[in-house]
């Protein structure tokens, strides 16, 4: 099995000649940056009060999401895990609604119902954060069957963290979609932890996890999950394999979190040193560096985005803090659907 | 009325529903070359096809989920259990998924989806596969439930569940599979959450669901011989209840004795009793009785499986000694 770094160097053309469009690339910088600034906001409203429940932040994996989502088509579905803010916000869920959810108001896309971890917008076939561990999965193969069976077209992504590989659903989904040759794409997100447990405390098999999905005949590669361009470029092979060949394929991608768990998190599973390591990788640092250098935008280019993610989040924040509380009438909508 | 199996009843739902709507598809394990391990969808391989009769591997947390799926992307998936004690090991998906995508989206996603197995005991399965997991089932809110005695109930059941917008849990009494019982030829649904009188009676009402409606049906027929005119209400749905049923005819008779099949221990006639007492306790004339399982895990032995389930002699006794004197 190749890797996708090998598949890569198969190829004659360079990333930086993959993809040379001005727009896309401040697209793809300002989506980064829109989530790393929604994210700050989260934890400082975190602290404030204004939001509660457990909060799991996405600093640090802004790439994984951001690089991959830009694949997909409005028919594709997606389905994530808990820290969920990155995914809904690059698939284009309403930054205001999104805060507001978090927020517990009226206003938010559940109506204040579902709260961070579970972030939903059906429209955008956006279908979940989801905070059982592993919870996700089957959900992920019952969607690719209905795709598959009314031949919409569409595909599946199906957003994973490597906590979520000991779960029985992980191995009983990925041997159904390979059975039923599902459009599924399964993306771990490796970023090394699951909550405060490091992979080589909790895992048999290594730190490579791609190469298990062989055990299920699912065409299976690894990519740079802090650069985002890399993580484009494979999402982008792997979405075609799957539209095309209509089963799974299974992307591993590196990644870490520079936070904690969630905010409660201390953080005394790991070293200081580990997580300035990986740091150094921050794709809000090095994909405007590398933006800058290969001359694609200027200065300016840059600082206009950062000055209009910022009022958007000033402005999310405002939206969510002044949105009306749910009606106490809302306790009972929403359980059934009227028959 | 031709009379039918109750398998036969089940089995004629959910070939109408795959005959009349293209999106409703079955899952399970081999519910298609096998034909069923209750042979309910024997046949069903050969005329609607694999695209639509699914045999899935054993992984019932995947196939419940990879149902829930399906359902929220616009199917309306009826999944089979070969038992519903195997519930257990897709629980988290029936529980904090089906139940309660809805609320978590804010009303954006709901799940048609039905969920079949066959449930409780009297056929020697042991503790693993004699459970009525339906009682636990029902107190969740996002899930409706349902448990049919008799054929025609069945069908008008399953009719109604598979058109549900909603997740439902369809339980079926592994001892009634046989049971035979008329089936009216014209078209009929049977709403959720709608208990129904079989028997009208004035000194005491009789209320049951599933399989203990044949207890029930055996304990009224000794109370009848005792001169004691016993009003029979078979639940059918234990979420929602129907409490306006219930009440009505407690206002009649003054007296009610509720049955599970399932243990007493949190069977769901601990929940109907309690909401009976806070709202007809003016209207009862004596203590409310309540008979269940022995609170065991169920045994193999047939004996041993015998003394643990309700019987119709005990019941009579219990309500000759607390309640209606002779």
């Amino acid at each position: 099995m190749a890797t996708l770094k090998q598949e890569k160097n198969n190829k004659t053309s360079k990333l930086t000649q993959v993809v040379d469009e001005k727009k896309e690339m401040l697209d793809l910088y300002k989506q980064m940056f829109l989530i790393r600034q929604f994210e700050l906001a989260c934890g400082e409203n975190y602290t404030k009060g204004n939001i509660r429940g457990f909060l799991h932040l996405y600093i640090g994996q802004e790439a994984t999401a951001v690089g991959s989502i830009s694949c997909l088509n409005d028919q594709d579905y997606i389905v994530t895990h808990y820290r969920d803010h990155g995914h809904a916000l690059a698939r284009g869920l309403d930054v205001n609604r999104s805060m507001a959810e978090l927020f517990g108001k009226a206003s938010g896309l559940s109506k204040g119902k579902g709260g961070s971890m579970h972030l939903f917008d059906a429209g955008k076939k956006f279908m979940g954060g989801h905070a059982i561990v592993g919870g996700q999965f089957p959900l992920a193969t019952g969607l690719a069957l209905a795709c598959q069976y009314k031949k919409t077209g569409g595909i599946v992504v199906c957003f994973f963290g490597d906590g979520s590989t000991n779960q029985g659903t992980y191995h009983e989904t990925l041997n159904l979609a390979s059975v039923w040759k599902l459009p599924i794409l399964f993306i771990l997100e490796n970023n090394k932890y699951g909550m405060g447990s490091s992979i080589d405390r909790v895992r048999a098999g290594g730190e490579d996890f791609y190469t298990g999905a062989n055990t299920y005949d699912i065409p299976a590669a690894q990519v740079d999950g802090m650069d985002v361009l890399a993580e484009k470029e494979a999402t982008k092979i792997a979405v075609d394999k799957v539209r095309q060949n209509g089963g799974p394929f299974y992307l591993e991608c590196k990644t870490f979190r520079f936070v904690g768990h969630s905010l409660a998190d201390g953080q005394k599973y790991r070293k200081t040193d580990e997580i300035k390591e990986w740091e150094k990788k921050d794709p809000l640092t090095k994909f405007p560096e590398w933006i800058l250098s290969a001359g694609i935008a200027k200065k300016t280019d840059l600082e206009k985005i950062h000055q209009e993610v910022n009022k958007n989040i000033e402005d999310a924040v405002n939206f969510a803090e002044t949105s009306l509380e749910p009606k106490s009438s809302e306790l009972y909508e929403d359980i059934y659907k009227i028959d | 009325m031709p009379e039918i199996v109750m398998r036969e009843a089940i089995k004629m739902g959910l070939e109408e529903a795959l005959e009349n709507d293209p999106n409703v598809l079955i899952l399970g394990e081999d519910i298609g070359a096998y034909g069923g391990a209750y042979a309910v969808t024997d046949g069903f391989l050969k005329k609607f096809g694999p695209e639509r009769i699914k045999d899935t591997p054993i992984s019932e947390a995947t196939f419940i989920g990879t149902g829930i799926g399906a359902a929220s992307a616009g199917l309306r998936p009826i999944i089979e259990l070969m038992s519903i004690s195997f519930s257990l090991v897709g629980f988290d998906q029936i529980v904090n998924m089906a139940a309660n995508l809805r609320y978590m989206s804010g009303g954006q996603i709901h799940v048609p989806m039905v969920i079949r197995a066959p449930t409780g005991a009297g056929v020697q399965l042991a503790a693993t596969h004699s459970q009525s997991v339906e009682t636990w089932l029902a107190e969740v809110p996002g899930l409706y439930c349902v448990c049919p005695s008799n054929p025609k109930d069945a069908l008008g059941l399953l009719r109604t569940s598979i058109k549900s917008n909603n997740p439902v849990i369809f339980a079926e009494p592994a001892l009634l599979y046989g049971l035979k019982g008329d089936v009216p030829e014209d078209y009929y649904e049977i709403p959720l959450g709608s208990a129904s009188v079989s028997k009208e009676g004035k000194d005491i009402t009789l209320l049951s669901y599933g399989a203990g409606m044949s207890v029930i049906n055996d304990t009224e027929k000794i109370l009848s011989s005792k001169n004691i005119s016993a009003e029979i209400i078979d639940l059918r749905s234990l979420n929602p209840i129907d409490y306006k049923t219930i009440g009505k005819s407690i206002k009649k008779t003054n007296h009610l004795l509720a049955l599970d099949t399932a243990r007493k221990n949190g069977g769901i006639m601990g929940e109907v009793v309690s909401n009976i007492q806070e709202d007809f306790n003016d209207w009862l004339d004596g203590p409310i009785i309540r008979v269940g399982a022995k609170d065991v895990p169920w045994p193999y032995n047939k004996n041993l499986e015998g003394a643990a389930y309700p019987s119709a002699e005990n019941i009579v006794n219990t309500i000759l000694e607390k309640l209606i004197k002779v």
